[in-house]
């Protein structure tokens, strides 16, 4: 068969998925680039090019900067407690105990829930006077409060939902990544006389770090995506103390009919996203054994 | 004194007896093996002296001390695993000084003892080496010197050379043994492969189903095998196991109307027989017919069928004797073993006198 032949094959071979990925990955990410360069147009006025006008403006907008400062907190607040949690979940059910099947599955369902039924579910936990936490805190004669309207613990409560939501999942590569470790390691270990603690930090958590770094990237990623609980339970309010990146990027797109300004925000987050991302892979890489 | 003494120890898991009702004896700064095929209790035994498997009955001491209940870290025992058992992410050196840095020994005395026992092992160059960057050998030998960097009186070693190849698994043969011998260590060895047993024991301890089968010196164990299993567990090729019967002048090879081979009735008893003991003879001898020569280059595995009966010899070199040949096959009376039939013991000398064929 003659090379251009060949060559032919090997494009045809390679076309389906390089149709999907070009139109609704590489595509979309550079319109948007070329978008967030232009002022919105309507039917009777055509879109302006106002070069890097938008980004200015976006450096400018309050609301924004609320948005990044809530995302930050966030992150801080569920990445590092929900991995630790998944980490001593996964070593917990990955020991010999009554049910242990059941208690893996325990852990593992609210990662199955859609967000929008988790979401309904912690509304009701949250709603002031009658919800669960202030009957609880009712049943010691502690004043209720509106923990979803008070915008000094609104941002906590979406924290203490997404680790909810999320310890179960990264648990289950937790656990995986344990099963693999061959159980003769432990076995050296105890006849070495290494304790537990000394052990997991000497051995097990190196180890385990290849699936940390996944988790963490996993993490970060979910910490700025994860917006459908707004939807439900805040809604960005009160006073914006509960805004997200994503969220404020549906409302300007949305709400405020400004998709200019809206491929702006995207721009930011994705040229923020990448920089993390590359610099979690420079900084840890070198440090993690894969095997 | 560093003596291992099982005492009537059994392990059980649910319905299943792993190891029954075992009781042995490793003497201070002996090379003891646990030989058998798998699945016969060798391993749980190892795992037991351990402390890495309960006890379900009986006793374990060591050096007099009874430690049946106590954890792995305080038996003063070392382990070389059958995997290694290496940490893949610290390099050959923080591997080897593991279980010092446990023990917080000092930093002067650890890189004293590092340095000894690369020496020793010679892992010199490979310090700074992780596992995966080692050969099998290589690794083996990094397991090794954890193992006697800890300067425990005693060493445990399940199936440490099932990964390696038949040269350097030969190699390090020699090697530990010599390793054994010049650190005094008492040494309880685990392995499935009889040669191993025949050339690094003291004392070879043969198991089958939980239990001990025969126990005793390399040399007991081929010259006077207790039932036919040992029989044809050690040696290699193993013992013939010869059908015996009735005939007119003693028992005779079963299927063979040939020369009696032993006095008396033979209906139930079993030949035993090493293929090196067995000769081709001119005119004496029983009759057979050749089936089968394997030719290894020094000497050439016949393989013969007398009688109902097949028989293996070992002949010096090259036979150039073809398929279908008649032979006459002769050896000498001491040579002989009988075995009961149905139970598989040895008969003592005496009730069965073999007579030269």
């Amino acid at each position: 068969m003659p090379s251009y032949r060949m060559q032919i094959y090997g494009w045809l071979l390679l076309l389906p998925a390089a149709v999907l990925l070009i139109a609704f990955t590489h595509y979309p990410t550079v319109a948007t680039l070329v978008q967030s360069l232009f002022l919105s147009g309507s039917v009777t006025r055509p879109a302006v090019f106002v070069g890097v006008e938008n980004y200015q403006f976006m450096l400018e907008d309050d609301v924004f900067w609320q948005a990044v400062r809530n995302n930050i907190w966030f992150a801080l607040g569920t990445i590092p407690i929900s991995i630790a949690l998944a980490l001593q979940m996964a070593l917990w059910v990955n020991r010999r105990l009554p049910a242990r099947g059941l208690v893996r599955m325990a852990y593992f369902t609210p990662t199955i829930l859609p967000m929008i039924a988790v979401a309904n579910i912690w509304l009701f936990f949250y709603t002031p006077g009658i919800g669960l936490i202030d009957q609880f805190l009712g049943l010691f004669g502690l004043p209720g409060h509106n923990w979803l309207g008070d915008p000094d613990t609104v941002l906590a409560c979406l924290i203490v939902l997404t680790i909810w939501k999320e310890a179960g999942f990264f648990m289950i590569f937790y656990l995986a990544a344990l099963q693999s470790l061959p159980p003769e390691l432990e076995e050296a270990g105890k006849l070495e006389g290494a304790g537990r603690w000394y052990f997991f930090w000497r051995i097990t958590f190196p180890l385990l770090m290849p699936t940390t770094l996944f988790v963490v990237i996993n993490a970060l990623i979910n910490s700025f995506k994860l917006v459908d609980h707004l939807f439900i339970l805040t809604k960005g309010g009160p006073n914006n103390a509960s805004t997200l990146l994503l969220y404020y990027i549906y409302e300007v797109a949305f709400s405020f009919f400004d998709p200019s300004y809206a491929a702006t925000l995207t721009v930011a987050l994705l040229a923020f996203l990448a920089l993390v991302a590359i610099g979690q892979f420079v900084l840890l890489d070198k440090r993690i054994h894969y095997r | 004194m560093s003596e291992i003494v099982l005492d009537h120890v059994s392990k059980v898991w649910g319905q299943t007896t792993a190891v029954d009702d075992v009781s042995l004896t490793a003497a201070a700064g002996e090379l003891l093996v646990l030989l058998g095929p798998s699945g016969c209790g060798k391993s749980t035994s190892l795992r037991m002296i351990a402390g890495l498997e309960e006890v379900s009955a009986g006793r374990i001491l060591i050096e007099g001390r009874d430690v049946t209940r106590l954890p792995p870290a305080k038996r003063r025992i070392s382990m070389v695993f059958q995997s290694y058992a290496l940490f893949p992410h610290l390099d050959v050196a923080e591997n080897i000084v593991f279980g010092l840095k446990v023990r917080k020994l000092k930093w002067a005395e650890r890189s004293a003892r590092l340095a000894r026992v690369a020496e020793l092992v010679g892992l010199g160059e490979l310090l700074h080496r992780r596992p995966a960057q080692l050969s099998g050998g290589q690794r083996q030998r990094v397991a090794l010197a954890r193992a006697i960097v800890a300067e425990n009186p005693i060493c445990l070693m399940d199936e440490p050379l099932s990964n390696l190849d038949a040269k350097l698994r030969h190699d390090m043969r020699v090697e530990i043994r010599a390793l054994q011998q010049r650190l005094g260590m008492t040494v309880v060895y685990v392995t499935h492969d009889q040669t191993e047993a025949m050339s690094m024991a003291d004392q070879v301890v043969l198991m089958c189903d939980g239990k001990i089968v025969q126990a005793g010196r390399p040399e007991d164990l081929y010259d006077r095998p207790a039932t036919t299993f040992v029989a044809s567990f050690i040696g290699t090729p193993p013992m013939n196991l010869i059908d015996l019967t009735d005939g007119p002048n003693g028992a005779v090879v079963a299927g063979a109307a040939g020369r009696a081979v032993l006095q008396g009735p033979g209906h139930g008893l079993r030949l035993g027989i090493r293929p090196e003991h067995l000769r081709l003879a001119d005119g004496a001898g029983i009759e057979g017919e050749i089936v089968s020569a394997d030719y290894l280059g020094a000497d050439t595995i016949l393989t013969a069928r007398v009688g109902n009966q097949s028989v293996l010899l070992r002949v010096p070199g090259r036979s150039g004797l073809a398929t279908g040949e008649p032979v006459r096959i002769a050896w000498s009376p001491e040579s002989v073993h009988v075995f009961d039939g149905t139970s598989g013991r040895r008969m003592e000398d005496g009730r069965a006198v073999p007579v030269a064929a």
